[in-house]
């Protein structure tokens, strides 16, 4: 009994202990001497990180108060996640890529360090050089909270091998003629489907799960999925409910879009168009088939642009933040800009010309990057973002289930998912 | 006439006060008794940095809200608590998780001794299945969830295999009862030959003497397996119910990996809520009180399968 008694007391006392060290852990303090930086990113691609880390020796060999800096891949799909969790543990990056879905968290929050002194006084940054429809998002007062080193409109990518094969105008073909709108990109889809077997129309990582990607869609029919404030939900308004029911029709009655459960790869040449980002250009440098790029069709409320964008915050707790933020500005200068805009198209207005872009995107032509990432990151709107993200995104998919069913009750629904929605965002 | 003597017991542990001094233990026992510390030394230390001090923590960040972005804790007190009540999921979740952990439960046991039983007898080859139907106890989870997952897909392994025959087979991962019905089969396929050789070993320690009387007393097989094989491995079978339920209520990869809790919320299990809210919506305070919600549930349901075994498991009564 006393050898019961005596182990309890231990083990109580390591636990509190333990538990006390846990939680009176000291505040991170300035460093003294050189510091190591890492920085979160979610590409693995090996010619990205050897451009990462040719511009961070660079960075290294000019400042010796860093000693390294570690680009450190995480899975995409779990991303913003991770990056929470590593904060929560006490194991915070000095530097982060912010997906645009979680920017206002971001911002909002004062998880990352205001970047406008350091980029204003920075030698050669020429701070002007961003653009503001770029740089919109990350932005509070004048504060400017991550540099949106990646601003990647969305654009229809077509295999014109496949749609030759089924009989039809490639997408160049309809562009001309003016008859580049949905509708057409749904025929089109439906007869590849028919004569080919093989997939219509995909947008890409949508996957019947991430919803937001849809807005690449419903923004041609007008459709937001809360008011310009977000305070108000709007999925159920009548021009989402039409957008809906256009996609729906496509994937369960036309087979013009791949329905749920059923995978196809655009890039292995498994579908006729693909919905993306043109930073997936690369993904066609070995394509065994013809294919083009254009702008997002026209939609009934005309025509209409999204941007993908990505910033790169300082996470404001880091001990390291300033010699973090005195790296990015290095980083994201109109040097390595120019370099880095071979696989993310810059937010510098310097750089957004379709000659320059060429230089650098060698699969796409000057008029390709003129009409679809000029023009689109000008006038695009950017995916829908807002406060509480996590949480919405995964309140709609839960409502939105239900629609992905061939009777679904669009109207009924959208309405539900606003009843599931509104009271997230007010919250 | 009876006399009744009372003798005094002799004082072995004379009390301290007014009593003799309490002998102090020979140097050897105190050298005996560091050496056992010394021996559990590492497991309790393990045991409180990874059970205790985690279990502390819970209770204490239940008490708080946690913005991990913003770099804010603040004391709460029950209002994560109070929360927990009102949450308008929570009950679709409990019913998830109840679904999820009767059909595991009663699917995998039953497999499992149907199995045991079947492979309990000496025939060629009899290893070769046990190997086959153990073997997925040692494939790494993730693994055997992803390939499941394309299996499942609509136009994936099963769905083709049902073809061939006729059959247009569901869309499993994207309808409610069979989403739910395909991740409780998916985990009884990747368990079940642990509880398989759990069983079997209890069916080879049961006396054939037992069989064989009963067979001379012209019993049926039915009736020997419910008269006899039936108690006497019931003592396994309480073990095997107690860690398959367990097993059951902590349930995350596959979830995570075949349907995210969908579709809807007809997949979403207590663990899987817990990190959604923890970890995804950053809500660690609430995240914790789901925790200790899932920590008493299993705690209650071991209780009871433990006070209720003398009622049926043979030897405890």
């Amino acid at each position: 009994m006393r050898s019961a008694k005596m182990l309890t007391a231990t083990g109580a006392l390591a636990a509190s202990a333990i538990t006390l060290a846990a939680c009176s852990a000291p505040a991170p303090a300035e460093p003294e001497g050189p510091v190591d930086l890492r920085m979160t990113v979610w590409t693995s691609n090996e010619d990205h990180l050897a451009l990462f880390d040719s511009i961070a020796e660079a960075y290294m060999a000019e400042n010796e108060n860093v000693s390294s800096v570690t680009f450190d891949p995480l899975p995409f799909d779990d991303y913003t996640t991770t990056i929470t969790t590593q904060i929560a543990g006490g194991n915070a990056p000095d530097l982060a890529w912010v997906l645009e879905n979680a920017a206002l968290d971001f911002v909002g929050s004062g998880a990352l360090l205001d970047l406008a002194p350091t980029f204003e006084a920075a030698e050669g940054f020429e701070y002007d050089d961003l653009s503001d429809a770029a740089t919109g998002l990350w932005r509070q007062g004048d504060g400017l909270y991550a540099y949106p080193f990646s601003t990647s409109p969305f654009a229809v990518f077509s295999n014109t091998t496949l749609l030759a094969e089924a009989n039809l105008p490639s997408a160049g073909e309809q562009v001309a003629a003016g008859d580049w709108n949905w509708d057409a990109v749904a025929a089109n889809g439906a007869a590849v489907n028919a004569a080919t077997g093989k997939a219509g129309f995909i947008v890409r990582d949508f996957e019947y799960q991430q919803w937001d990607l849809l807005s690449t869609v419903w923004n041609g029919w007008g459709a937001q999925p809360w008011n310009d404030d977000r305070t108000e939900c709007t999925i159920d308004s009548d021009e989402m409910v039409d957008a809906f029911e256009f996609l729906h029709e496509a994937a369960f009655e036309t087979g013009a879009m791949p329905g749920p459960g059923t995978t196809a790869d655009f890039f292995a040449g498994e579908a006729a168009y693909t919905v993306t980002q043109i930073s997936r250009a690369g993904l066609l440098a070995e394509a065994g088939f013809d294919w083009e790029l254009n702008p997002l069709p026209e939609g009934p409320a005309g025509e209409y642009s999204v941007v993908g964008q990505a910033g790169i915050g300082v996470i404001a707790d880091s001990p390291n933040a300033q010699v973090a933020a005195d790296f990015l500005a290095f980083f994201t200068n109109p040097e390595n800009s120019r370099q880095l805009a071979q696989y993310f198209p810059p937010p510098r207005e310097s750089l957004l010309t379709g000659e320059t872009l060429a230089k650098t995107n060698p699969l796409l032509s000057a008029e390709q990057l003129d009409s679809v990432v000029i023009e689109g990151i000008a006038t695009g709107v950017t995916r829908p973002s807002i406060e509480g993200s996590a949480e919405i995104q995964q309140a709609v998919r839960s409502e939105l289930d239900a629609l992905w069913t061939p009777d679904a009750d669009i109207p009924a629904v959208l309405s539900a998912t606003c009843d599931a929605m509104q009271p997230l965002i007010q919250g | 006439m009876t006399v009744t003597v009372v003798r005094a017991l002799p004082d072995r542990a004379p009390a301290r006060a007014g009593g003799a001094p309490r002998r102090r233990p020979s140097r050897q026992r105190r050298q005996d008794a560091l050496v056992g510390y010394l021996f559990i030394a590492p497991q309790a230390l393990g045991i409180a940095a990874f059970v205790l001090v985690p279990l502390g923590l819970i209770a204490y960040y239940s008490a708080h809200e946690w913005n991990v972005l913003a770099g804010s804790f603040r004391f709460v007190g029950t209002e994560n608590v109070e929360r927990l009540f009102a949450d308008p999921r929570l009950a679709g979740v409990l019913q998830a998780t109840a679904v999820f952990s009767i059909g595991l439960v009663i699917a995998n046991l039953t497999l499992a001794l149907a199995l045991a039983v079947l492979l309990n007898r000496r025939m060629r080859g009899v290893g070769f299945f046990r190997t086959v139907f153990f073997s997925p106890v040692v494939v790494s989870l993730v693994a055997w969830t992803i390939v499941w997952g394309f299996l499942l897909q609509a136009d994936g392994g099963i769905n083709g295999m049902l073809a061939t025959i006729g059959i247009e087979g569901p869309n499993w991962l994207r309808e409610g009862p069979t989403a739910m019905a395909s991740v409780v089969i998916v985990q009884v396929f990747k368990n079940v030959g642990l509880n398989m050789v759990l069983f079997l070993a209890a069916l080879q320690g049961v006396p054939h003497e037992l069989f064989e009387a009963a067979r001379v007393d012209g019993a049926r097989p039915a009736t020997i397996f419910w008269r006899i094989t039936f108690p006497m491995i019931s003592p396994t079978i309480l073990l095997t119910v107690i860690i398959t339920i367990v097993g059951s209520l902590q349930v995350f990869a596959q979830i995570a990996v075949l349907t995210q809790g969908g579709p809807g919320t007809s997949t979403t299990v207590l663990v899987y809520y817990l990190f959604q809210q923890a970890f995804q919506f950053g809500k660690f305070g609430y995240g914790s009180v789901l925790a200790i919600l899932l920590f008493l549930i299993v705690l209650v349901l071991t209780i009871v399968q433990w006070t209720l075994r003398r009622k049926w498991v043979f030897h405890e009564n």
